[in-house]
């Protein structure tokens, strides 16, 4: 299990994606789940960017952990700002036309949608939210 | 990521080349805001798109919801994992992807 702690600040995607995709590299992910890994990972932290913290950007780690048999990461984004659960937003409607679609409300849509699954909790002050996804082509 | 434009009569071409993603995305959105007056007609060469996230596909919502007002927008050369985005999200029946 590798841990990167860094500001929550959208400025700092790149480093974290990087930190992501070198844990997944190791383990020779196939690109389109790396793809998928990094663009839930990219809407989870800036949700925290955005959000988590009213005054100033507090701290984010992201927690990658690998497991075998099947090869599996669980990724797992903590922060401590306010309690904050994004899985409870309902569902935005995929079926309007665009002049009726909102702008906004894809980001957790996508997440939930390529994760095989995706948990949060609130735990002595910390917002957890775990993104786990077999590294298997199917 | 690369943006390159091209204004062909009433036709403008973006070809973007790398990661449409929450930090690049708004760099996109103010080079279409620039071009929006001068085109009727607007194709998006995906040909080297590898990653959109969800600040990527608000920026084409909004481009649609522009240019179906004054002309058409089409999407070319979309690889298949950039497709199963597009899908999953129900981008594919808003937008005339070829």
């Amino acid at each position: 299990m590798k841990e990167y702690e860094t500001k929550a600040l959208v400025d700092n995607l790149p480093e974290v994606l990087a930190f992501v995709d070198s844990q997944l590299e190791e383990v020779d992910c196939p690109m389109k789940i790396q793809m998928q890994i990094d663009i839930a990972v990219e809407e989870i932290f800036v949700n925290i960017a955005h959000y988590a913290y009213e005054n100033g950007p507090g701290p984010a780690t992201v927690r990658v952990e690998i497991t075998h048999e099947p090869l599996c990461a669980d990724i797992t984004l903590i922060d401590n700002g306010l309690p904050f659960d994004p899985l409870a937003k309902s569902d935005p409607d995929v079926t309007l036309a665009a002049n009726e679609r909102q702008i906004g409300g894809l980001g957790i849509f996508m997440v939930k949608k390529s994760m095989d699954d995706v948990k949060y909790e609130y735990v002595n002050g910390h917002n957890m939210l775990t993104l786990k996804k077999e590294l298997v082509k199917k | 990521m690369d943006i390159k434009k091209v204004l062909d009569n009433d036709t403008l071409t973006v070809k973007i080349d790398g990661r449409i993603d929450t930090t690049t995305a708004p760099v996109l959105g103010d080079s279409l805001s620039e071009s929006y007056d001068s085109c009727k007609n607007l194709i998006f060469d995906f040909a080297g798109v590898d990653y959109i996230s969800s600040a990527g596909l608000r920026i084409l919502l909004s481009a649609q919801k522009i240019m179906s007002k004054k002309g058409e927008m089409k999407l070319i050369n979309v690889s298949s994992d950039i497709m199963d985005i597009f899908e999953v999200t129900g981008f594919q029946d808003i937008l005339t992807i070829e």
